[in-house]
C-alpha cells in the first residue's frame, strides 16, 4: 500500500477492482465504510462476480475476468478525451513531457522489438532520448509528438466505451458511469483510492493490470495525497514483511536484487546500480545502493566481509535464469531434477495450481521437510484420501520429515502489514506438545550442518562456516535480537563527515536508521528499509501511543512503519508546486518556506524546494512513469491481453495467445484447453468465513462455510440442467472436481466479442485435512502460467466445462 | 472463580435450578423457587491479557489474547479467549469471522505436537525426536548440497547456487523468523527459495 | 452477584472487556417480567433500556457475528453441507443463536440486484410473545433495560416459546431439551459491555448503546440512505411487539419481507396476549408437567414430554397468529426473487 488502512477514510471515492475487500479483509473494508458515512463517499464495484463488497457498493458494474486493461485504459482515454485531467500534477509530477526515443511503436498487439522465438521483447527502443548533457530530453508544452503524453494518448485512444463493452463485456452504459464517477476525482480537492489483490496480480499480465490504474491514479493527481493512491491489500499477515524482507529467489533484503551470472563481480553488479538522476536536481535516492548492499553483506558475514574480498560478494548465488520461483521449482522437480524441498509454513499442494502437477512433483522428491502449526495436505500427499488425494502410497518413496511449530499466539515478533506498519506482539499461550518456533529449527539446521561440514569437509562450506550467528542463544536466537540485527548498527565509530572529531554512532551502538548507513564496511543492517524499526530508542514497532492529533489517520505514534516510519509514500505530491496541499483540509505536507512540516514523514528531503525537486524521489526521472521505459518485460504501456485460456480471441491481433512474453514450460504446452472443449471461463477467489487454507482446521469457520461448492449463473444453471445445492463435475484440461452448485444471480453472462461468456466462480479453501468437509480444491483446475514480469501463477481465468453429477464417492 | 465455568458447564450443574422449579410446582411462590443465576458471570475474569496481532490477512488487527496462566512469569498458559482490541488504531476492537474464532485456530484439533517421519513407501507417519529429526534433515541436506552444489558455472565464474534443495518461507512468520531463516537459506546457496506473496 | 446500585447501562460495545472479576450489575431484582409468575415483585429501578442496532445497509455478511457468538458463548454448531446458498448453518440452532439470512433482490425500479442480507435472531421484543406463551416459571425473563433472556435450568423445552415467537427465533436443543437463543450477551451487558457480535462487527453495521442513543444514530443513518437513492429507508422498531431491542436500519423499510421473511407488521398471538385471562387453567396445567418434566431432565436427560391434553391446548395457545413465522426451508415469499 502507498497508503494505510485507516487513510481510507479520507477518500472521496474508493474502487474495488481486482480484489473483494469487504469479504477478504473485513477490517480494513471497514475504512471504506467510514468513508462513505462520514465523508460521503461513494464506492465503485468492478468484479466478474457481484460480491460481498458489491453488497455495499454505490455502484457495480460487472467485468470479464483478465479483461481489466481494457477497461482501464478505457477509463485513461474517457479523462484525456473528456479533459478530466488534474494537469498541473501530470505536467510535474510525471513523465507526461518527457520525450521517447524515435522508433518506438506498438501495432496489431505488440510493442516494437518482439521476438517470437525467444517470446521476449528487445526493449532498446522503450526509453528516453537522452541530451547531450546526460539528462533525458522534456518538451513541457507536451506539443512533442513523441513525448509521453501524446504516444499515451494514442495508445488508450482505442478503448473507447464501445470497445471496452465489447472487450469486457461490460455494458457500455455502466462502463460510462463508472468512468464518469472516477473521473471527477481530477479535481485536485477529489480524491479516489484502488483497492485491489490477486484479481489483479494472478494474471499473465498482473502487473500491467496494476500499472494501468496507478497511471490513471496519476493523470487524476491521486498519488501521494490522503484518501488517494494504489493500495494492494495483500493476503497473508506476514506477506509484506517477507517481501520486503526478499525471502524470494531473485530478491535480497530491501528490495536489493540478487545478482545474476552477467554480474560475477561486485563492481559489475554496482555498474549498473548507480541511478544518476536524469533530470537535474533530482534525488534519485536509490544512488545510495551500496551503501544498502555492503551494510547487508557485514550483517551476513562480518568481519569476513571486507573490502578486500568485496564484502564476501562471491558468497552470493549468482542467477542463471530470472528466478527460481516457486512454478520454475515444481516443473525443475517434475523433471526429477529436485531432490529435497522445505515448506515452512506453506501447503504448495493446495496453494500452486495444476495439482496433478505438484502431486507428481513431490512423488519425485527425496526427501520433503513440513514446518506448521497444522496438518497440511502436503505433508500427507502421500496419503490416499479416496478420490480427494487418490495416490498410490507405495509407490511413493518421499521421505517426510513433518515438524510442529508454535502459532503466533505462542510467538513473539513483528509483523508487517499491508501499510507497511511493524507491528510488534506477545507469546499468550505455551505451544502444544513439542511445537517449536521456526527460528530454532533453522538455527538448529544451521548449526547441525555446520558440524558436518568442520568434521567432514564438503562444497563451499565458508558461507555457511562464516554465517554471522552470534546470538545470546545460537540454538534459538531471541526476536529481540533478531530485529535489532534488522535495524543494524555502527561497526566502529561514525565520524561525522563535516566534522571529524565529532562520533555521531559510536561502536557498537544501533543506527538511528538507514541514513546513517555507509559503503566502507564501518556499519551492518539485515535491511535497510526497516533500519528505525530497533534503536537505541528501543523497539520502536511496540509502541502503542494511538493518539491522532489531525484526525486523519496518521497515528504516528503506534508502532513503526517503513520507511522511516512514513505512512503515506510519495507524499510529497500531495502540494502543488509552490509547496500548497491541494486540498487544506486533507493537508498532508505543507513548505512554509524553508522546510516541509507534517504530521507524517516527508518523502522528500525535508528541505527539498518545492517545484525544484520532484516528489517521486526514488526514480532517477524525479517524477513517476506513465511511461514505464524497458522497467517493465512487456511494455511500457498496458495493453490489452487475453488470458492463455480465454473463451475469445485478442480483438487486436487474433493469433496471439496469452500474454507473448508470459511465462510457460516446454513441458505444459499440451496442458491448456481450447474454448470448443471447454466452454466456460472459471475464477478463483476466497470466501470472507475462511482464510486461505488454514481456517478449515477451525471448527467455527468449518461451521459457517462447511463445503466446497462452484457458483454459476441461473442462465448457465439451465443451461446444464443443474439446481441449487446438487453436485457437479468442473473439468479443465489440467483435471476434475466435484463441487455443490450454488446457483446465483450474482453472476451473469456477458457479451464479449460476438460471444455469450458464462463464468464459473470457484473458491478456494477445501482440502483433505483438517475439520471442514473434505473437498476437491480449485487448483486441481488452474493453469501454470507465470507473470510476465514477476512470475505469479495466473490462476484468475481458465477455460472449464460443467455438468451435473453425483456426490463424491457415489457413482453416477 | 471457576475460568472453565462454560455455559455447558452450568447447564450440566443445573440440578439445583430443576429442584428449584419442581418446588416451585408444588405451591412455593415462584419468586422464591428460583434459584439460578440469570446472568451468567463473566468468563474473563482473572485471565491475563496479551497483545497480539491477528495471524491472517495483512489488516493486521490488534488482539487481546486471554489466558489462564502468565508465560511472562514461566507458567504454563492456556488461551481461553481472543477478541479485537479497541486500543488498535486499523480495527479498533473489531474481528472478522476469521479472526474473531482465532482461539480455535490455536486450539484446533489438528495442531501438530511431535515431529514424525514418513519413510519411503510408507502409509504411516512415525514419532521421533526432535534430535533425530534434526540430525536426518542436516545429513539429508549436507549431503543433496555437496552432491550438486554448482560451484561454478561453464565459463568458469563462480556461481555458488544449490538447485537441487528448494525452500518455501512462511507468510504468517514474523520478521524476525523471516531474517533468520533468510540468512541460513541464502548462506546455504538455496536459490529455489520463495513464499506467499504470489499465491 | 446482582442489582449494584452504581450500574449503568453500556453506551458502546467499542470496550475491551474487564479481567478484574465484576459482579453482574442487574440480576433478578431488575425483572420486570418473568414467565408464567404472578407474583413477581416489581423492580426498585429502572435501568436504561438498551438496544443493539443493525444497519443492513452497512453489513457485508461477513458472518463475523456468527463466528463472535460461537466463540464468546461456547457454543458448538454442526458442520454441515453447502445447501446452494450462503447460509450456513442453515438455520438458527441451539448452538447458533445468530444467522446471516441472503436474499437476491433485483429491484424492479432501478433493474439492479440487491444482496439483502440481514443478520437474523432474537429481537428483544419490548412485548416478548416468548416469555408470554412460556409455561415454565421463570424459564423466560425481561429486565428493565429490554433483554429478554432464557433461565435454561427453569426451561422445560416445550417449544411454546418458538411458536410465541413472532420472528420464530428460540430453537429447542435435541441434547438437553431447553430451548436457547440471543441473550443480547447479558453476561456481558451486566458488566458495563456491549454484545460480543455488536463488538466485533468489522464494518460496525451491528452498534449497541441506549435504546434512545440508537434511535439515534438511526436517524443518521437514514438520512444518508436516503441521500445515495433509497427513499423508503427507515428504522425496524415494529410496534406490534411493542418495539425492539434489536433493531434495523432497512433501506425499503416500506417491505420488511424483502429481507428473508422478515415480518412487516409482528405482532404477538391475541391468545398469548391475554395469557392473563387463562391464567388460572394454563398455569396448572404447566405446573404439573413442569415438575414432571424437571425429574426427567434431572434423572434420565430425556426430552420433556407434556401430556397429549397440553400438548393441544399449548397448540391452541399460539393458533391464529396473525403472522407466521418464516419457516426456514422457505423463507421469502418465494416469488422467485428471493434466494
Amino acid at each position: 500500500m502507498t497508503n494505510s488502512w485507516t487513510d481510507i477514510k479520507n477518500a472521496d471515492l474508493v474502487v474495488v477492482m481486482g480484489g473483494n475487500a469487504a469479504e477478504a479483509h473485513p477490517c480494513g473494508f471497514k475504512w471504506v465504510t467510514e468513508a462513505k458515512a462520514h465523508r460521503g463517499a461513494k464506492l465503485i464495484v468492478v468484479d466478474p462476480r457481484y460480491t460481498r463488497t458489491a453488497s455495499v457498493s454505490d455502484y457495480y458494474a460487472p467485468i470479464r475476468q483478465g479483461s481489466d486493461i481494457a477497461f482501464l485504459n478505457g477509463l485513461i482515454n474517457y479523462c484525456i478525451t473528456n479533459d478530466k485531467v488534474q494537469w498541473e500534477y501530470t505536467k510535474a509530477y510525471t513523465n507526461a513531457a518527457f520525450i521517447v526515443k524515435e522508433g518506438f511503436g506498438y501495432q496489431d498487439g505488440l510493442f516494437t522489438g518482439y521476438d517470437e522465438e525467444k517470446r521476449d521483447y528487445d526493449r532498446s527502443t522503450w526509453d528516453y532520448e537522452i541530451g547531450e548533457d546526460g539528462f533525458a530530453k522534456v518538451d513541457p508544452t507536451l506539443q512533442h509528438p513523441r513525448c509521453v503524453w501524446n504516444l499515451l494518448k494514442q495508445h488508450v485512444s482505442v478503448y473507447t466505451p464501445e470497445m471496452v463493452s465489447n472487450i469486457c463485456g461490460t455494458p457500455k452504459d455502466k462502463f460510462l458511469r463508472v468512468a464518469e464517477m472516477i473521473a471527477e476525482t481530477s479535481a485536485p480537492n477529489k480524491v479516489m483510492t484502488s483497492m485491489y489483490a490477486l484479481g489483479w496480480t494472478q494474471h499473465s499480465h498482473g502487473a500491467q493490470n496494476i500499472r494501468a490504474m496507478a497511471m490513471l491514479q496519476l493523470i487524476l493527481g491521486n498519488i501521494g495525497l490522503r484518501g488517494g493512491g494504489m493500495n494492494a491489500l495483500r493476503g497473508h499477515s506476514n506477506i509484506q514483511g517477507l517481501t520486503d524482507l526478499g525471502l524470494m529467489s531473485h530478491l535480497l533484503t530491501g528490495y536489493l536484487n540478487m545478482p545474476s551470472e552477467a554480474e560475477p563481480d561486485y563492481d559489475t553488479y554496482m555498474k549498473s546500480r548507480q541511478f544518476k538522476p536524469l533530470r537535474p536536481g533530482q534525488t534519485s535516492y536509490w544512488q545510495n545502493y551500496s551503501k544498502f548492499m555492503v551494510s547487508f553483506q557485514k550483517a551476513m558475514w562480518g568481519e569476513v566481509a571486507a573490502a578486500e574480498n568485496d564484502w564476501c560478494y562471491d558468497y552470493l548465488s549468482k542467477l542463471d535464469v530470472p528466478a527460481y520461483d516457486i512454478l520454475r521449482m515444481f516443473e525443475l522437480m517434475n523433471q526429477g531434477r529436485v531432490n529435497g524441498y522445505i515448506c515452512q509454513g506453506f501447503n504448495p499442494l493446495m496453494a500452486v495450481p495444476d495439482r496433478a502437477k505438484v502431486t507428481s512433483s513431490l512423488s519425485k522428491l527425496k526427501f520433503l521437510i513440513t514446518m506448521d502449526p497444522l496438518e497440511t495436505e502436503t505433508a500427507r500427499f502421500w496419503e490416499n484420501h479416496g478420490e480427494f488425494n487418490n495416490v498410490d502410497t507405495r509407490s511413493i518413496q518421499t521421505e517426510v520429515i513433518q515438524l510442529p511449530t508454535v502459532c503466533f499466539a505462542e510467538d513473539e515478533g513483528s509483523l508487517t502489514n499491508s501499510g507497511r506498519w511493524l507491528q510488534w506482539f506477545w507469546p499468550a499461550a505455551t505451544p502444544p506438545g513439542e511445537a517449536r518456533p521456526d527460528t530454532a529449527i533453522m538455527a538448529e539446521i544451521l548449526l547441525r550442518m555446520r558440524e558436518l561440514y568442520k568434521k567432514e569437509g564438503g562444497a563451499f562450506p565458508d558461507p555457511v562456516l562464516n554465517l554471522s550467528w552470534d546470538y545470546h542463544n545460537p540454538r534459538e536466537p531471541e526476536p529481540e535480537e533478531l530485529a535489532r540485527e534488522i535495524n543494524g548498527r555502527a561497526l566502529v565509530d561514525l565520524k561525522d563527515p563535516a566534522d571529524p572529531s565529532k562520533v555521531l554512532v559510536p561502536a557498537g551502538k544501533q543506527v538511528v536508521n538507514f541514513s546513517q548507513l555507509r559503503d566502507d564496511g564501518s556499519t551492518m543492517c539485515g535491511c535497510w528499509i526497516y533500519s528505525g524499526n530497533f534503536n537505541e530508542a528501543g523497539n520502536n514497532m511496540a509502541r502503542r501511543d494511538n493518539r491522532d492529533p489531525s484526525g486523519l489517520g496518521t497515528h504516528a505514534g503506534w508502532t513503526f512503519a517503513w520507511p522511516l516510519n512514513r505512512r503515506t509514500l510519495y507524499n510529497g505530491a500531495s502540494a502543488d508546486t509552490q509547496g500548497r496541499p491541494w486540498d487544506p483540509s486533507r493537508k498532508l505536507l505543507e513548505w512554509d518556506g524553508t522546510k516541509w512540516v507534517s504530521d507524517d514523514v516527508p518523502d522528500i528531503g525535508v528541505n527539498a524546494k518545492p517545484g525544484e525537486v520532484q516528489p517521486f524521489i526514488m526514480n532517477q526521472e524525479g517524477v513517476s512513469r506513465l511511461f514505464a521505459r524497458g522497467l517493465m518485460r512487456d511494455g511500457p504501456f498496458p495493453a490489452h491481453l487475453e488470458p492463455f485460456e480465454s473463451p475469445v480471441q485478442n480483438v487486436f491481433n487474433r493469433r496471439m495467445r496469452g500474454n507473448p512474453v508470459g511465462r510457460i514450460f516446454e513441458s505444459d504446452v499440451g496442458r491448456f484447453g481450447n474454448a470448443d472443449e471447454f466452454p466456460f471461463f472459471a475464477t478463483s477467489y476466497r470466501l470472507t468465513e475462511h482464510f486461505h487454507y488454514w481456517t478449515k482446521h477451525n471448527r467455527v469457520n468449518a461451521a459457517l462455510q462447511p463445503e466446497f461448492f462452484v457458483e454459476i449463473s441461473e442462465e448457465l444453471a439451465a443451461l446444464r440442467g443443474v439446481t441449487a445445492g446438487s453436485w457437479v463435475r468442473v473439468w479443465s484440461k489440467r483435471g476434475s472436481v466435484k463441487a455443490r452448485a450454488v446457483v446465483t444471480k450474482r453472476i451473469r453472462p456477458l457479451q464479449c466479442d460476438g460471444k455469450t461468456v458464462h463464468i464459473v466462480g470457484v473458491p478456494i479453501h477445501w482440502g483433505f485435512m483438517g475439520a471442514a468437509r473434505k473437498g476437491h480444491s480449485v487448483n486441481t483446475l488452474t493453469m501454470p502460467v507465470g507473470e510476465a514480469n514477476i512470475e505469479t501463477p495466473a490462476v484468475k481465468a481458465f477455460l472449464v466445462n460443467l455438468e451435473p453429477t453425483t456426490a463424491p464417492g457415489v457413482q453416477s | 472463580m471457576n475460568m472453565e465455568l462454560s455455559r455447558r458447564g452450568l447447564l450440566k450443574v443445573a440440578g439445583a435450578g430443576v429442584a428449584g422449579t419442581s418446588l416451585g410446582a408444588m405451591g412455593f411462590s415462584e419468586a422464591e423457587a428460583a434459584v439460578a443465576a440469570h446472568v451468567r458471570p463473566l468468563k474473563l475474569a482473572n485471565l491475563n491479557e496479551t497483545r497480539s496481532i491477528c495471524t491472517y490477512c495483512s489488516v493486521a488487527c490488534g488482539i487481546i489474547a486471554y489466558s489462564k496462566g502468565d508465560r511472562r512469569k514461566g507458567e504454563r498458559a492456556e488461551l481461553i479467549h481472543i477478541e479485537g482490541d479497541v486500543d488498535h488504531p486499523t480495527n479498533l476492537g473489531t474481528l472478522c469471522p476469521k479472526g474473531a474464532a482465532l482461539k480455535d485456530f490455536v486450539k484446533s484439533e489438528s495442531r501438530l505436537q511431535y515431529p514424525m517421519i514418513r519413510k519411503p513407501g510408507s502409509d504411516r507417519f512415525e514419532r521421533v525426536s526432535w534430535d533425530f529429526a534434526l540430525d536426518r534433515i542436516a545429513r539429508l541436506m549436507k549431503d543433496d548440497r555437496d552432491a550438486n552444489f554448482v560451484a561454478k558455472n561453464k565459463a568458469g565464474l563462480p556461481v555458488n547456487r544449490w538447485t537441487t534443495t528448494g525452500m518455501l518461507a512462511a507468510s504468517a512468520t514474523t520478521n524476525e523468523t523471516a531474517w533468520a531463516t533468510f540468512k541460513v537459506a541464502k548462506a546455504l546457496g538455496i536459490v529455489g527459495f520463495d513464499n506467499q506473496a504470489r499465491v | 452477584m446482582s442489582g449494584s446500585t452504581t450500574y449503568q447501562s453500556p453506551h458502546t460495545a467499542v470496550s475491551n472487556p474487564p479481567v478484574t472479576p465484576v459482579a453482574a450489575g442487574f440480576g433478578e431484582a431488575d425483572l420486570v417480567r418473568r414467565s408464567a409468575t404472578s407474583d413477581l415483585p416489581p423492580p426498585q429501578r429502572q435501568l436504561t433500556p438498551v438496544a443493539k442496532l443493525i444497519d443492513v445497509s452497512k453489513c457485508i455478511g461477513c458472518k463475523a457475528c456468527q463466528s463472535a457468538c460461537i466463540e464468546w458463548n461456547d457454543t458448538h454448531p454442526d458442520i454441515g453441507e453447502n445447501h446452494g446458498i450462503y447460509d450456513n448453518p442453515r438455520d438458527l440452532t441451539e448452538n447458533m443463536f445468530t444467522l446471516m439470512r441472503f436474499t437476491e433482490w433485483v429491484n424492479p425500479e432501478t433493474d439492479n440486484l440487491e444482496w439483502l442480507i440481514r443478520k437474523d435472531g432474537c429481537m428483544h421484543c419490548s412485548d416478548p410473545g416468548c416469555l408470554k406463551a412460556c409455561p415454565a416459571p421463570g424459564a423466560i425473563v425481561q429486565y428493565t433495560n429490554g433483554i429478554v433472556d432464557f433461565v435454561h435450568e427453569n426451561c422445560i423445552g416445550c417449544g411454546y416459546c418458538v411458536k410465541g415467537c413472532p420472528f420464530n427465533i428460540p430453537r429447542i436443543s435435541k441434547a438437553d431439551h431447553r430451548s436457547y437463543k440471543c441473550t443480547l450477551c447479558s453476561d456481558r451487558v451486566a458488566v458495563g459491555q456491549g454484545p460480543a457480535c455488536a463488538k466485533a462487527c468489522p464494518t460496525q453495521a451491528i452498534v449497541f448503546g441506549t435504546k434512545e442513543d440508537m434511535k439515534r444514530h438511526a436517524e443518521g443513518r437514514i438520512a444518508d440512505l436516503k441521500s445515495r437513492g433509497y427513499a423508503n429507508a427507515g428504522l425496524y422498531d415494529p410496534p406490534g411487539v411493542g418495539g425492539t431491542h434489536v433493531m434495523y436500519v432497512l433501506h425499503h423499510n416500506d417491505r420488511p419481507s424483502l429481507y428473508a421473511g422478515l415480518p412487516d407488521n409482528p405482532r404477538i398471538s391475541p391468545i398469548v396476549q391475554t395469557w392473563k385471562g387463562v391464567t388460572k387453567y394454563v398455569g396448572l396445567a404447566a405446573m404439573g408437567f413442569l415438575a414432571a418434566g424437571s425429574l426427567i431432565h434431572g434423572v434420565f436427560a430425556r426430552p420433556n414430554r407434556v401430556t397429549q391434553e397440553d400438548d393441544v391446548h399449548g397448540e391452541d395457545l399460539v393458533e391464529g397468529k396473525p403472522v407466521p413465522p418464516p419457516k426456514p426451508e422457505t423463507y421469502g415469499p418465494g416469488s422467485g426473487e428471493h434466494r
